[in-house]
């Protein structure tokens, strides 16, 4: 689960990271209430969790109530636009808006999970405000690592030793280790994934501030924190998510493509090499789809529904690794599935094994689908029919 | 011989009274394997339906009957709980099935329990067919001899080793290290006892898009192994990128963890890749063949 800016500069807040005054806001009249009569220059920044705010003219600068109201309008009037890893861009429903900030230099610090070493590693550069992949090529001597040992925790020399090693301004230094303690605070009291200050910001006075905050909590571990499931409800789920967690799968557990032969396998190495299989074949992937454990009838039809109402799939290939579920249970489970589904009918394409697999492959034929063997030949099947088969087809 | 595992290897099961404890520890018995009890905290004294012995505690298990490896079901919130108290009673080798475990719980488990072998977590086990089975493996999908299987995948496992076992290439220990970001035994942990095991004579290594656990096994085949016949399968190389990778991440890794980098490492370790789990049989008996 991954935070607003404002959810994360809370978890900031609570744990000591100076952060800028600010106010979270939903409409436009918000901004200007609470700008009403305040002195200075404010910063007005949409929430969502795309980068790339600045370049969409998502954060914008205002003066008293009127213009507060003015700029928020113009944010919000339009959503993020798409890039490379949001094609379908994102809605803005809230507005930060923040005390800005006397800024003279811009550095970053970031700590994660590295799962090579299987520890905490913590990434300091003196270059921040830009994208630290950007930043890793160009000036890659301004990195600075450091693995932590979980038995030993964060203590002050880690922060000294990384900014002498990534050169970060000297004026930063006096601070630094203190607010490099509280982001690790943040990252291991919350279970995060990610926790990360870019940019970290020095302003003319002196002072150091967190002026952004990007926080990943692991999803397992939320059930630790019962009060972000409040948050979630204000993150935007996208549309694979929301459809993943409707028909009751996780919401990894399914993503769309814009191919023709949709997929559903039981887990998602099997549901990977499917897709792979497909492809291998010459056709284009319409999915993909880990069903889970227990393939039951309710499951199947709704993972059915699913893949038939959502993608444009000519036909389904499900490829089912029994182990030491019973494929005849199965086979009735899908046939029952798709005598109870309402939806447009497309061709199936069923791999099953498991014990009694060919009783299994026995139901489904007489049901009228095409039992396969093998991986290889159930996806060069589903290929050759998704290529045959034009518009709606019927099965 | 075997890795890990072998017949008279002693194993407990934490959360044995437990709906997936319980059904799974009665097919690890019908395999053969020797479960020598369990635990649930207040079912001491207990017997289970098929007559094992449970316990409150793994210690009182532990002093009971000798066991070396344990085998956890329990629910994700006390899975470090279980690996900690496993440690604490002196089990030197520890599979973790439960799916969910928190991240930071499993940095903690492996930053303080050096010398227990942990497998996964969210993993199905390891077998060594004919021998013993530890997880939730379908054990009639595989047949003994002198192949080495490390998978990050539960069912994909099954569908290669189902593969190797109709081509006639059975297996010495088949290990499904799990799919999490932090687990406690990579490839190159299984390769290095992989190594020193005799009956073992060839490996294949299951692997996935994501970490680098692929790039580092092919170097230690390159470095470690140049005379074993290794061959590997990469699954995702249509999976859409990780959406949870942040840019902190992506840094540390730089460009690996696609399955690009993944086959490029193997090939240039000289490992080949298929591009199907079907093809491995026939490029391990290719590999056996001119390497005798």
């Amino acid at each position: 689960m991954n935070l607003m800016e404002y959810q994360g500069k809370e978890l900031f807040r609570r744990a000591g990271i100076p952060v800028p005054q600010s106010r979270h806001a939903i409409a436009p009249d918000d901004v200007a209430e609470f700008l009403n009569g305040v002195a200075g220059e404010w910063v007005v920044k949409a929430q969502v969790l795309m980068g790339g705010r600045g370049k969409a003219g998502k954060i914008k600068f205002a003066k008293g109530a009127a213009e507060g109201r003015s700029v928020s309008e113009e944010i919000l009037a339009t959503p993020m636009p798409p890039n490379r890893q949001n094609p379908a861009g994102e809605p803005i429903k809230s507005l930060l808006v923040e005390e800005k900030l006397p800024i003279t230099k811009e550095a970053y610090c970031a700590i994660t999970i590295d799962r090579s070493t299987k520890k905490p590693a913590i990434i300091v550069s003196r270059f921040g405000g830009m994208d630290i992949e950007e930043v890793s090529e160009k000036h890659p001597e301004s990195i600075a690592k450091f693995f932590v040992d979980t038995a030993i925790g964060y203590s002050p020399f880690v922060g000294r030793e990384l900014a002498f090693e990534a050169g970060l301004d000297p004026a930063f230094r006096k601070q630094f280790p203190a607010i490099l303690g509280a982001l690790y605070d943040v990252f291991f009291r919350y279970g995060a994934k990610l926790v990360e200050i870019n940019p970290l910001a020095l302003t003319t006075d002196g002072r150091v501030y967190a002026s952004d905050a990007k926080v990943e909590l692991d999803d397992d571990a939320l059930f630790r924190n019962p009060e972000f499931a409040e948050w979630q409800q204000a993150l935007p789920l996208d549309e694979d998510e929301r459809l993943a967690a409707e028909s009751g799968l996780g919401i990894r557990n399914f993503r769309r493509f814009d191919g023709t032969v949709g997929t559903m396998a039981n887990g998602a190495g099997l549901a990977m090499a499917t897709m792979d299989a497909v492809s291998f074949a010459g056709g284009k992937v319409a999915n993909f789809l880990d069903v889970g454990g227990g393939a039951n009838a309710e499951r199947v039809r709704k993972c059915y529904e699913l893949v038939v109402n959502s993608t444009d799939a000519k036909v389904l290939f499900i490829n089912i690794f029994g182990g030491i579920t019973r494929g005849d249970e199965v086979a009735r489970g899908i046939v029952e599935a798709l005598k109870t589904t309402t939806s447009r009918r497309i061709p199936l394409v069923i791999r099953l094994t498991g014990t009694n697999e060919e009783e299994g492959r026995r139901i489904l034929a007489e049901a009228g689908m095409t039992p396969v063997e093998t991986m290889d030949e159930g996806a060069e099947r589903a290929v050759e029919i998704a290529g045959r088969t034009t518009g709606q087809a019927s099965s | 011989m075997s890795i890990f595992l072998d017949k008279n290897s002693k194993i407990i099961v934490q959360g044995i009274t437990g709906a997936e404890g319980s059904y799974h520890t009665s097919r690890m018995v019908k395999y053969g394997t020797n479960v020598v009890g369990g635990v649930t905290p207040g079912k001491g004294g207990q017997k289970t339906a098929g007559g094992l012995p449970v316990f409150d505690t793994v210690k009182a298990a532990v002093d009971a009957t000798g066991a070396t490896h344990t085998c956890i079901f329990v629910p994700p919130p006390f899975a470090a709980d279980a690996l900690y108290e496993a440690y604490d009673a002196g089990v030197t080798f520890a599979v973790c099935i439960t799916e969910g475990v928190p991240v930071h719980d499993m940095l903690k488990v492996v930053g303080t329990t050096a010398g227990m072998r942990i497998i996964g977590p969210n993993c199905p086990g390891l077998i060594s067919p004919g021998k013993a089975l530890v997880g939730i493996m379908p054990g009639h999908v595989f047949k003994e001899g002198d192949v080495g299987l490390i998978s990050r995948s539960g069912t994909l496992t099954y569908e290669v080793v189902d593969g190797l076992t109709r081509a006639g290439l059975g297996q010495s220990t088949c290990v499904g290290i799990g799919g999490d970001p932090i687990i406690g035994t990579t490839f190159v942990d299984c390769l290095r006892e992989f190594q020193n095991d005799p009956q073992t004579k060839a490996i294949v290594i299951c692997g996935e898009i994501g970490g680098t656990d692929e790039e580092d096994a092919a170097a230690y085949v390159r470095d470690h192994m140049p005379g074993t016949p290794v061959v590997a399968f990469v699954g995702g190389r249509n999976a859409p990128p990780g959406k949870s990778l942040g840019h902190a991440g992506a840094i540390i890794s730089g460009n690996f963890g696609t399955a690009q980098s993944k086959i490029a490492a193997f090939r240039e370790a000289g490992v080949p890749v298929a591009d199907r789990p079907s093809e491995i049989p026939a490029l391990l008996a290719e590999r056996l063949a001119s390497s005798v």
